[in-house]
């Protein structure tokens, strides 16, 4: 709906009135957001408190895309959920939430797990995209599809006390275009190297402070007030309380919108990622519903857990605790006559175990539990504590 | 003599400091030192090849090294560099 068409109902003045009274922003920038369509991508830590303030800020349309149902773990962080909702498809439980929230937004849910083949599609209808998601393939596709459909994405990032925030692909009034994520990060690190949040934690409050940042960026986009964090970079250290704000520039090398361009439409990000470039040896592997059978009938096997303490504290399914990080030092103590089954939470740090058993001790009875402890929850003891 | 900034996910790999004090004339000889003080944390800054990885960005003050003379950036004193990985986390 153009600006000129949109008129505010009386309760909707009082409302905003905290926005409009601020006289470098007054009614004009409120009419702005009730104008916008804003696409948060991920609904979980970051996108959460984004979601809750530019409903609250009145956003006139917001599109919501995760693929995700809530899950008692993520209530540390995403503040969106409820105890009620735990099961339920996330999009669904946010937009309960958010029109309670605020009746004057309309909202436009994607419950789908966001992809090369349906990107575009999803992303060309909105004029700002904020960025929460938590792997690099889905961040180099959100990065790419927004650049492709010339759209500002707010980037935020979190990991453990750590969190990043920047504009990409913004064009100033003067019609500068700022850097995107491929300028920051021409390439990710390989798998493996980097834990994900699953795997290394983190802070609950933290990204409450970096995606309620992603809102104000967005916000900013809309009205066209302050100056957004495009060509900047801003790190967050939660542990010291340190924050920096770091020059970024476009480079002409930049395989999307450098000077020679060789992406033109959306690629296999898993397999830029090395997600699937990696031929390596596949491992064995065991289901949970085979490894159920094996303990039923009494096979003689090992299982053992290379989580750590804390996590074999919430729950185990009888196997000897060796910590991923531990595993080398024990490797004399795993046996090579019976089969081992190793598993972890989902079956990442498993496999990395068993390649590095194998690869450094030469290993041949090694399986992999596949899904790890949580697929045997769901499959073999779903009374047991998910986490 | 310049201060070096070493991010969160990497301070397991230098006895959990925050920052550190590297005598050095420029960032090449920065990440040198680190890594040799630090053996863990090489695979994190260079690759095989012994060069500085694309996911790991160094600024010198609040420039990014590629930006200035890359590894051969000068530092003094006053240089504060900071190290920072790509980090991907936010939703779940």
């Amino acid at each position: 709906m153009a600006i000129q068409d949109i008129q505010f109902s009386k309760e909707e003045l009082a409302r905003y009135n905290r926005h409009i009274i601020i006289p470098e922003f007054g009614e004009e920038s409120q009419l702005k957001l009730k104008a916008a369509k804003v696409l948060i991508i991920g609904s979980g830590g970051l996108g959460s408190p984004a979601l809750l303030y530019l409903t609250a800020a009145g956003v006139g349309t917001i599109g919501i895309v995760d693929f995700d149902v809530v899950d008692d773990s993520n209530l540390q962080r995403q503040v969106l959920f409820d105890i009620h909702e735990i099961g339920k498809p996330k999009v669904e439980a946010a937009r309960r939430r958010l029109e309670a929230l605020n009746p004057h937004v309309h909202f436009i849910l994607h419950n789908t797990h966001i992809n090369s083949e349906n990107a575009l599609d999803i992303i060309k209808d909105y004029d700002v995209v904020a960025d929460g998601t938590d792997n690099f393939p889905t961040r180099y596709l959100v990065n790419d599809a927004t650049v492709l459909l010339d759209k500002p994405n707010v980037y935020g990032s979190i990991f453990q006390f750590e969190g990043q925030v920047s504009v990409f692909n913004y064009v100033s009034s003067n019609g500068v275009r700022g850097p995107n994520y491929r300028d920051l990060y021409p390439t990710p690190p390989p798998p493996g190297l980097v834990p994900s949040c699953a795997e290394g934690g983190v802070l609950g409050v933290l990204p409450g402070i970096i995606g309620s940042l992603q809102a104000l960026e967005v916000i900013k986009i809309i009205t066209g007030v302050g100056e957004p964090l495009s060509g900047r970079f801003f790190t967050f250290d939660a542990l010291n309380f340190e924050n920096r704000t770091f020059n970024i520039k476009r480079r002409e090398d930049n395989p999307v919108n450098g000077i020679n361009p060789t992406i033109h439409e959306l690629i296999d990000y898993e397999q830029f990622c090395g997600m699937r470039a990696v031929e390596e040896k596949p491992v064995k592997e065991i289901t949970a519903r085979d490894l159920y059978d094996w303990q039923v009938k009494g096979k003689p096997f090992k299982l053992i857990d290379v989580r750590e303490p804390s996590e074999y504290k919430i729950v185990q399914i009888g196997g000897e605790l060796i910590p991923l990080a531990k595993v080398a030092d024990h490797a004399d103590q795993i046996p090579r006559d019976i089969d081992v089954v190793i598993h972890c939470k989902a079956g990442v740090r498993s496999l990395k175990a068993i390649r590095e058993l194998e690869e450094k001790f030469g290993f041949r009875n090694l399986y992999n539990l596949k899904g790890g402890i949580l697929a045997y929850i769901d499959q073999v003891q779903p009374e047991l504590t998910r986490y | 003599m310049a201060t070096v900034i070493i991010p969160t996910p990497l301070r397991k790999f230098t006895n959990q400091t925050a920052r550190l004090h590297v005598e050095a004339g420029t960032v090449g000889e920065i990440i040198e030192r680190l890594t040799l003080d630090f053996p863990e944390l090489k695979k994190h800054l260079l690759d095989p090849q012994g060069s500085l990885r694309s996911f790991v960005n160094i600024f010198a003050g609040d420039d990014d090294i590629r930006d200035l003379q890359k590894e051969k950036t000068p530092v003094n004193t006053s240089t504060v560099i900071s190290i920072v990985p790509a980090i991907a986390g936010g939703n779940h």
